[in-house]
Parts: structure tokens; sequence; C-alpha cells
């Protein structure tokens, strides 16, 4: 065990704590769309991807490596870009009454 | 997070990545609310672009040449995805979008392996040599996570979209297999670890791949169509889990919050989720639901006596002199593509002074607040758009419902008979209404596969048809007795 290691174990307990705090009072009509856009965030995978790819970007002569990692870039991607913007679309659907004209 | 000192530009990096956790919390506080959710969602976003602006500057001058092609390819695929869905489609959607996140933090551990492996020094005995055993354990749950999710949520959207089977499918001794499934994979991430030697640690790598992608399937298969919502729930957990785990691996704070509050929040939405169902998680998880329940359904639905059946003329009829209405509806509405038609109708209602609002069942739809989203979609106003806890003491007071393409979450059996497999579930109590339209196609059973006595009641008229041709019927038949 390293000190990085236990710092690390205080941010996954407290983030835990905050998001269930966070979440525990949304309307039941927004879960869709929450659950979408915490799937989005989850995609911050991404950051992993680019350090991987830029990692393998060394190796070049380990195909296998480079293949996978950009790879695992691709499907971040698709998590991040894909998830935000269906989020989004669903979420520009949600409107007030209309004013009677 | 080490206590060595930082260089400027990693000093940098992490003032930005502080900033974007911040943003992200923020961000999923105001998607909390319907009023703010939006803006909310493009925090949430505008977050995720700063991480990316810091690990940018945390990379610095590198081959950028595979970061660029994966995001160029990512955010094609990923756009077009998000762009052309119908909102229909929106449960097997988000279960793409979801294994794509669990395989990609899979992806990245098992590169990271790989690369761990290339540049080992003599010096490092092994993988717990290099980054630790503790990093070597997170590398190894994250592989498992990632696989599980990824597998697991394929199986999903197969079974939402009906290209697999929704019935249970119950292999014999399926928690054994599982079991050892998972035992293979522990145990070949502890050979991984602490092998010195290069290949045996890829073979391992290897076997942690193929038994976590098949336990992924093993887990889901069994899982019956109706439950996927919930399944789906928890896979959205897992992928934020093993974007966390990702952060232990590669000792990223960011990817530690982010994906530590998606798991918190997954399950979450998790529990609510069958607590409106009134099963336990684990009584989802274990699956198998509604296979023995659906042998003697057929017969159980010719077996409906005193069935009163009215058309569209003769509800319409009732509907001129309500000033009352509640409008339950269920997935079959959004199957035959009846919302913009109820809309309309609803409208024709509310001008003649009528007061129509809308009976939300927490699991009506596929996925909690499903139903939201498909009524949004037809501009009905979310005001009208009312929980179960709020509107079920409207009922008595009410002068029509009108239930359409709803079953079991009507079922009145729920709140009556112990020995019903649905008894105890929460439902809306809609026989309580002065009348009640059923539009239904037939008078076949629900997902629960039970019979339903509403359909017989002294106050409940069937309209046996298509959802959007009946609705459109009594708009016409309305519009007509304007005239």
């Amino acid at each position: 065990m390293t000190f990085s290691l236990i710092m690390g174990l205080y941010v996954f307990i407290l983030s835990s704590v905050a998001g269930y705090q966070l979440i525990s009072k949304v309307p039941p009509t927004l879960h869709t769309p929450l659950m979408s856009g915490a799937n989005a965030i989850s995609g911050v995978t991404i950051l992993g991807a680019m350090t991987m790819a830029a990692q393998a970007a060394e190796h070049q002569d380990n195909t296998l490596a480079v293949a996978l990692a950009t790879l695992s870039v691709v499907f971040a991607t698709v998590n991040v870009i894909g998830g935000f913007l269906v989020t989004d679309r669903m979420l520009g659907m949600f409107r007030a009454k209309k004013r009677k004209s | 997070m080490g206590s060595e000192v930082l260089e400027f530009k990693d000093v940098a990096s992490h003032l930005i990545y502080l900033v974007s956790v911040v943003v992200f919390m923020l961000g999923i506080m105001r998607m909390s609310r319907v009023k703010t959710a939006r803006w909310g969602n493009q925090m949430a976003a505008g977050a995720m672009f700063l991480a990316c602006i810091g690990q940018a500057i945390e990379l610095g001058m590198v081959n950028w040449t595979f970061i660029i092609v994966g995001v160029v390819v990512g955010g094609l695929v990923g756009g077009l995805a998000a762009s052309r869905v119908e909102m229909t489609e929106m449960p097997e959607m988000v279960a793409l979008f979801n294994g794509s996140g669990g395989i990609a933090s899979s992806l990245v551990a098992i590169a990271s392996y790989m690369l761990l492996v290339e540049t080992r020094t003599p010096q490092q005995a092994n993988v717990a040599d290099q980054i630790t055993a503790f990093n070597g354990v997170a590398l190894g749950l994250t592989i498992l996570v990632g696989a599980i999710t990824f597998t697991g949520s394929i199986v999903a959207w197969g079974k939402l979209s009906g290209r697999l089977s929704g019935n249970p499918t119950l292999l014999p001794g399926r928690h054994l297999i599982n079991g050892a499934l998972f035992l293979a994979a522990f145990g070949a991430t502890g050979v991984m670890i602490f092998t010195p030697d290069p290949q045996q640690g890829l073979m391992a790598l290897v076997v942690i791949c193929v038994t976590t992608c098949l336990l992924g399937i093993g887990l889901v298969i069994p899982i019956g169509g109706g439950d996927m919502p919930v399944v789906i729930s928890l896979l959205n957990s897992y992928s934020g889990m093993a974007a966390a785990l990702a952060g232990f691996t590669i000792n990223s704070p960011v990817l530690i919050v982010s994906g530590s509050m998606v798991g918190a929040a997954g399950l979450i939405l998790t529990q609510i989720m069958c607590k409106a169902m009134n099963r336990s998680l684990m009584n989802v998880l274990i699956g198998g639901f509604g296979q023995s329940d659906g042998a003697g359904s057929n017969e159980d639905a010719r077996l409906y006596t005193n069935v009163k059946r009215a058309d569209a003329e003769e509800a319409a009829m009732i509907l001129e002199d309500a000033r009352t209405v509640i409008v339950v509806p269920g997935y079959g509405m959004a199957v035959a593509q009846a919302q913009h038609a109820v809309r309309e109708m609803a409208d024709l209602l509310g001008d003649r002074g009528c007061q129509v609002r809308y009976a939300i069942h927490p699991v009506a739809g596929r996925m909690p607040g499903h139903m939201n989203v498909l009524l949004a979609e037809a501009d009905v106003p979310y005001e009208a758009q009312v929980e179960m806890e709020r509107i079920n003491k409207d009922f008595k007071n009410t002068d029509v419902a009108i239930v359409i393409g709803a079953n079991d979450v009507v079922n009145p059996v729920a709140n009556t008979d112990t020995t019903s497999p649905i008894y105890g579930m929460p439902v809306l109590n809609v026989e309580e209404a002065g009348t009640v339209f059923v539009i239904k196609r037939s008078l076949s059973p629900g997902y629960a596969g039970i019979r339903n006595p509403l359909f017989e009641a002294e106050n409940t008229l069937m309209l046996f048809g298509d959802g959007k041709a009946m609705v459109e019927g009594m708009s016409t038949a309305l519009k007509e007795a304007d005239d």
C-alpha cells in the first residue's frame, strides 16, 4: 500500500457518497435521461484510453497493443459523444405547458 | 497523486481535472430538476471536454495519431447513432452505449498490461513489482467488470430489440458455471500479476478476457426481457465502477471520482426500479421470472366473462360529459405510436374545459422515466404527467380513466389476491374511476402472464383495436360533436 493508493480510496469512497446523495433526490420523470447522462459520464475512461493510445504509439511494433488502445479510444468516444447527445435530445423534449396564443 | 514533486504541466492539468470534476457534480445536481436538466447535461459534457483538454496537456508532445483516429471514428459512430435513434428504442441505445463504455475500460486495462509486459526492466520480477500488487488487482478487476458490462449489455440489447428471445434461458447448474467462471477469472488475475514469465502472463490475460466475457452472458441470459431495464441500470453502475477501477490502474483521480459517482448513481436507480416492481435485486438477478407463470396464461385469457365492448363513437360520447380524465399510458401506446394521437385528443378535451392528466407508473415504458420521455416527445407538458403516488387518490374523483397499452400496472389483483405473482406490486387504482376505457388489441395477458379482472369490471369498457386508430377515432367523434 502506498500513500497515493490510500488517497485514491478516500476519493473513491467520498465520490460514491456524493453520487448517492446527488442521485437519490431525482424525480422519476428524469430517470431515463439521468441514466443515459450518467452513462455518458462513465465514458470518462476516454482519458485512460488517450493515455494508452499515446503510450502504445511509442511501441508500434506491438501491433495488438496499438490496435486495442485505439479501439478503446473509439469505444470510449462512442460512449461519451453518443451518450451526451442522446441525453440532450431527450431533455430537449421536456417542455412546460404551452401558453395559449 | 504520489509525494513526488510535479512538473508545471502536470500541476496545470490536475487543476483542470479538479475544475472538471466539480463541474461534473454541479451538472449532475442540475440534472435532478426538470427545469435545469438540459443545462446540467451540457455542463457535464463541458466537464468531459475540459477533462480531455487536461489530459491533452498532461500528454503533451506525444504521437497523437491513434488518439485522433479513435476520436474521429468514435465521434462519428456515436454522433450518428445518437441523432438517428427513435425515442421508443432508447433502452436499446443506452444498453449499447453502456456496453461501449464497459469494453473501453476493459481495453484500457488490457492495453496497459500488454505495455507493462513490454517495458519490464530486468530489476522488475513481475507486474506487481512494476505498479504494486494493489494496482495489479485493480487492473484485473477493470477487465472483469468492463467485460461483464460489455457482454451483459449486448445480451440486454439483444433481448430488448427482439434479436434474442426475451424468455429467461435457464441452463442447468448455471450458478455453478458462473461461480466457476468467476473463480477462474480471479485465479488468472493472480497469475497475471505475479508471474515473472511474460508468456504466461499474456496467457492469463486471454483466460481472463474469455471467462469474463462468458460471465457477462451467463449472468444476463437467465433474466427475462421484462427485467432488462433493471439489468441495464445495474450495468450502468458497473460501467462507472469499471472506469473508477481503471482510474486506480493508471492513477487518475478524475476517473476515480467520475466513475464512482456513476457507480453509486446506477446503484440507486436500480434500487428504485426494483422497489417499483416490488422485487428484490437478488430476485431479479437470479432470474427465471415469468416462465412458470406464462404457461397457463392463454387459457386464462379465454375465461373472461361479461366483457363490455365499445367503439370509438360510444367512448367519445362519454368523454363529452367528462370533467376530469386521467390517461394511463403503457408501453403498448408507444409501440402503436399513439402518443401524438393521445395528446391531440387531450387538447380537444382541454378546449372543452376538461382536465386531462397522465398517470405514470414507475415502470411504465421499459425504463424508469421512459414514458415521460415518450410523452414529452409528443409535446405533453411535464406538469400534466403525475407520478403514481400522487395521482392514485384522485381516481375516485375522476370521470374517465383511459388505459392505453398498459395491463399489469392496472391489475387490481395486485392489491387483493395474496396468491397472485404480482401481489404487492404497486398499481394504479383505475377501477375507482367513474368509467374505465381499456384500449387494447385483445384480451391477451401482460408481461406477468396473468388474468386482469379489470377487463370485466362493471364500469370498464373494452375498446379493442390499434391504439392510434382508436384514439384518432375518438378525436374525430369529439370534433363532430362540436360542429
